[in-house]
């Protein structure tokens, strides 16, 4: 059965539509009110708080902490100040991607990194002979996610010790709520202006309940899990296990991939010495990758022509999609699989996040991509397109 | 003057029926001659105590063979086999270890014993699904003799060593550590606590007379992950009614297709006419003629028991004899007169609807195995326990239940005395141990029934009462199964065949030797 996370007793309170995810092992509210609706637009004009405390964390410390660092992950940590979070994947040897996550440079030699899966096994293995220390934290560490415009004026009315103006993107600070240690990134899986809330979890309520008082003038609202997949797509921001599957996961070779492939090449340093995959990532960029991760913008009023067809405007679900499927080139053959599709209610456009072959990934490129229409498979039209979607100055300002 | 049939079965077990049952599919007309007065051999349900029912030995199903439910359409004559989907560890100190099928929980347990085996237990699940994925094929066909020039084994090997080479370097590495380490040193590569490595382990030793530091037991772990990736069951599965209701269900198949079963009809000898088998004589004297002889004994039985010498050549005779067969494990039945009430996890629960293992530590169970080695029985023994009743709730009275615990190691060649003197010794081991776990355990027991190596060959006929005719190490697997030479399901003897678990790919309620056997005499059909 999953589990509360540290915000259970509030969360639940407000849960009204009973439908919740396993999350990790946690549950994990799918939407709170019957429509995810409102939770999805304070994203984009309020604020919406996102329990994400399933987030498996961990601490690494120790003398050769950085070093660690260093040969896990593919960006370069020595270029990471103390202060700063990085967004990075990491690999196995065969430079093919793991996981996802934040790393948070802490101290000198102390990080908090995120991910999606357990990792201590890797972790461990990777800090074979390395001074270090690496603790699981995900338990003891309560996570909420303040998302959308008003993200840091909520902060500033009760957060002490944390110069929020000058907080830039993706740097973190340290400061208190009541007395109670908190550390704020600004980091988000949203594409919005947003910070991240790392408080211990015996707080936890305590902090939930000053984020509803002091943010409810500000139009705070409780989100979910299905407000969020729409966001992420929005924000062109990858899934595990829905986008890419993991290379401990992977059963055939075929379903894993590298960070080329899931347009995370900026996040790769081949110059910074020795990481785990380097090797393999060397020589995928200087013979090309197979895959490329494109987002793709399906033309509505062909998807408009297709429904018309049998007498129907487009029924699309309200909702991200999971499920792939398949996308062609013009002349019919399948090039690769969309993985992620959502109606975008702020873009009013059928968006879709997708792996498709690297010779059609130029900007520009026009693909089909299936839709079902009444039971019937349908290509519809679409054009691959730059990620994200959508990316307002306030996210980075 | 004698009946005339196309083939006899001798012996009415799991594989015997499959057995029957594909042949008479095929149109021949079919005997099965069982000695008991039920057939399921070692697969057999008893109410040996008024209203409580026992899956007397076999007592789980993990890898009976999905092609042949549907083949012989099992469902229809009652296969029902229910989840087993929980394994809950026990503690001496009062924790414990438990795993089921959600997997963030079982991971959060094992967390509990450490963080990093909980990162490393999807890994080693990922790879034990390639390399049962790799062993599956070799377990699905007849095992080529690697010796001779024989068109048809070369092929046989050509296909072998595609299907490898295909796997790719990382897997052969892999089935090869696999193939040459113990259980215990292989699951160190993933894990360190304890708990969670001797109750994997012990997977690795069940019906092996080796314990989890033994190399070699590492290989069988991997047959009891085989179910897992058919996709057609769970891992575990618990029939309703018992394992017997398994063997009526293959026998309910086998009539259908025409088969003829006797029971109470002990089979002598087997009849050899001009170097050809030509039919048995039973017990009383009875001859029965037949064109096909099929024996799902085990190798002993089939070769030194059921023949005349001089049939079989001498050097093949010797392989057979020595074939490895020591019986390893006891199997102790309690009708309980309440639920037993866990320590660790007290009163009514979903762990009670699945496996709890005594195996709280890798050293427990190899101290079990030192007491085997000198040949006494385990003082502390590795104990395998499920509740039926609690799973099937027609297996007892209402209220009441029934326990059915495989015990291991209870050697079949004790050093002092006789198994007849300490059976109840032997139960009193395992009723003590289990009380450790489980305190209210002495005060519900209705009835006992303690089942020694010696008493499994007494009823079942399994020799040394080992329960896969024939242990499962790799030196006695594929082309070695039963001996060079013979493994195949050919006798030397044109007309004998052989059926049983002693030949590949072994043990287990998978009724694979039975169907491939029945398919190899098939093709021999003229």
């Amino acid at each position: 059965m999953p589990i509360p996370t540290p915000f259970h007793s509030r969360t639940s309170a407000l849960c009204e539509s009973w439908e919740w995810r396993n999350w990790s092992g946690y549950l994990s509210a799918g939407l709170y009110e019957p429509s995810h609706e409102r939770e999805y637009y304070a994203v984009r004009n309020s604020a919406a708080l996102f329990d994400v405390s399933p987030l498996f964390k961990y601490e690494i410390t120790g003398p050769d902490a950085a070093r660690l660092v260093n040969r896990i992950i593919t960006r370069d940590i020595n270029k990471c100040a103390v202060g700063q979070v990085y967004y990075t994947p990491w690999c196995d040897e065969a430079g093919k991607v793991i996981d996802d996550g934040t790393v948070s440079r802490l101290g000198d030699n102390h990080f908090r990194i995120t991910s999606a899966d357990p990792s201590m096994f890797w972790f461990g293995d990777c800090a074979y002979g390395m001074d270090v220390t690496i603790s699981d934290v995900s338990s003891e560490l309560a996570a909420l996610a303040l998302q959308g415009p008003n993200a840091r004026k909520i902060l500033k009315e009760f957060v002490k010790g944390v110069d929020l103006d000058n907080l830039k993107y993706f740097r973190l600070a340290e400061g208190k709520f009541d007395r109670h240690p908190i550390t704020i990134t600004r980091t988000g899986y949203t594409g919005d202006l947003g910070y991240e809330l790392w408080a211990p979890a015996k707080h936890a309520e305590r902090l939930w309940d000053m984020l509803m008082e002091k943010g409810h003038g500000y139009g705070i609202t409780p989100a979910g899990i299905i407000a969020l997949d729409i966001v992420r797509v929005e924000a062109g921001l990858l899934l595990i296990e829905v986008d890419y599957i993991s290379s401990h996961k992977a059963l055939i070779e075929a379903q894993k991939s590298s960070p080329f492939e899931l347009g995370l090449g900026w996040a790769v340093a081949l110059d910074k010495g020795d990481f785990v995959g380097r090797r393999a990532l060397l020589a995928e960029k200087k013979n090309g990758s197979k895959w490329a991760f494109v987002g793709l913008d399906i033309d509505w009023p062909a998807l408009e022509k297709l429904y018309a067809a049998v007498g129907l405007t487009p029924r699309l679900a309200g909702r991200t999609s999971r499920v792939a499927v398949p996308v062609y080139n013009k002349s019919g053959k399948q090039i690769g699989q969309a993985t992620s599709s959502t109606f975008s209610p702020i873009l009013k456009k059928y968006i879709a996040l997708a792996t498709i072959e690297s010779q059609y990934a130029a900007l520009g490129t026009p693909v089909n991509m299936e839709v079902t229409v009444e039971y019937a498979r349908k290509q519809a039209p679409a054009t691959v397109v730059k990620l994200p979607f959508y990316e307002p100055e306030r996210k980075k300002a | 003057m004698a009946q005339k049939y196309d083939a006899i079965i001798i012996g009415g077990g799991h594989n015997g029926l499959v057995n029957a049952a594909y042949l008479a599919k095929a149109g021949k007309k079919v005997l099965v001659l069982e000695r008991r007065h039920l057939v399921g051999g070692a697969t057999v349900t008893e109410e040996v105590f008024p209203g409580f029912k026992f899956s007397v030995f076999s007592y789980v199903v993990s890898i009976l063979r999905p092609e042949i439910i549907r083949d012989l359409n099992l469902p229809k004559h009652g296969l029902t086999i229910l989840p087993l989907e929980s394994t809950l560890t026990p503690l001496p100190n009062g924790d414990y270890l438990y795993r089921d099928g959600d997997h963030f929980r079982t991971l959060r347990d094992i967390a509990r014993h450490s963080p990093r085996d909980a990162a490393a237990y999807d890994d080693y699940a990922r790879w034990m699904y390639h390399m049962a994925k790799a062993v599956k094929y070799m377990l699905g066909i007849i095992p080529p003799d690697p010796t001779t020039l024989n068109p048809k084994d070369l092929g046989g090997l050509a296909a072998l060593g595609t299907h490898i080479a295909n796997l790719g370097p990382e897997q052969i590495y892999m089935l090869g550590k696999l193939m040459t380490m113990s259980s215990a040193d292989f699951l160190e590569e993933w894990f360190e606590s304890d708990p969670l490595k001797a109750t994997m382990s012990a997977s690795g030793i069940i019906g092996t007379y080796l314990g989890p530091r033994s190399p070699g037991t590492a290989y069988v772990l991997l047959h009891h992950y085989m179910g897992e990736i058919d996709g057609a069951f769970r891992a575990w599965g618990f029939q309703k009614g018992g394992t017997g209701a398994i063997a009526e269900t293959i026998a309910s198949a086998a009539r259908s297709f025409g088969v003829e079963i006797r029971l109470n009809a002990p089979v002598k000898q087997v009849l050899i006419k001009n170097g050809r088998a030509s039919g048995v004589v039973m017990q009383n004297g009875d001859e029965l003629e037949a064109k096909y002889i099929v024996s799902s004994l085990d190798p002993k039985r089939t070769f030194l028991d059921l023949l005349e010498p001089g049939h079989v050549p001498e050097e093949q005779l010797a392989y057979i004899r020595k074939f490895n067969i020591r019986g390893s494990s006891g199997k102790v039945n309690l009708a309980l007169d309440a639920l037993p009430n866990l320590a660790c996890m007290p009163g009514e629960g979903p762990h009670l609807r699945g496996a709890i293992s005594i195996s709280p530590s890798v050293d427990y169970l190899e101290r079990a195995y030192d007491d085997a080695k000198y040949g006494n029985f385990s003082q502390r023994p590795y104990i395998d326990m499920i509740i039926p009743s609690m799973i099937d709730p027609d297996m007892a009275p209402p209220g009441k239940h029934v326990m059915s615990c495989f015990v291991q190691y209870a050697p079949y060649k004790l050093r002092e005395g006789t198994w007849e003197e300490k059976r109840e010794a032997f139960g009193d081991a395992v009723v003590d141990t289990l009380s450790e776990y489980i305190p209210n355990l002495k005060d519900i027991i209705l009835y006992r029934q303690v089942m020694t190596p010696w008493d499994i060959e007494q009823v079942t006929g399994l020799s040394q009462g080992n329960i896969f005719q024939g242990e499962l190490s790799l030196s006695q697997l594929f082309f070695l199964r039963p001996a060079p030479g013979l493994a195949q399901y050919r006798t030397p003897i044109k007309g004998y065949w052989q059926c049983g678990s002693g030949t590949h790919p072994g043990g287990g309620i998978t009724g694979a030797p039975g169907r491939l056997a029945a398919l190899e005499i098939l093709k021999d059909w003229k």
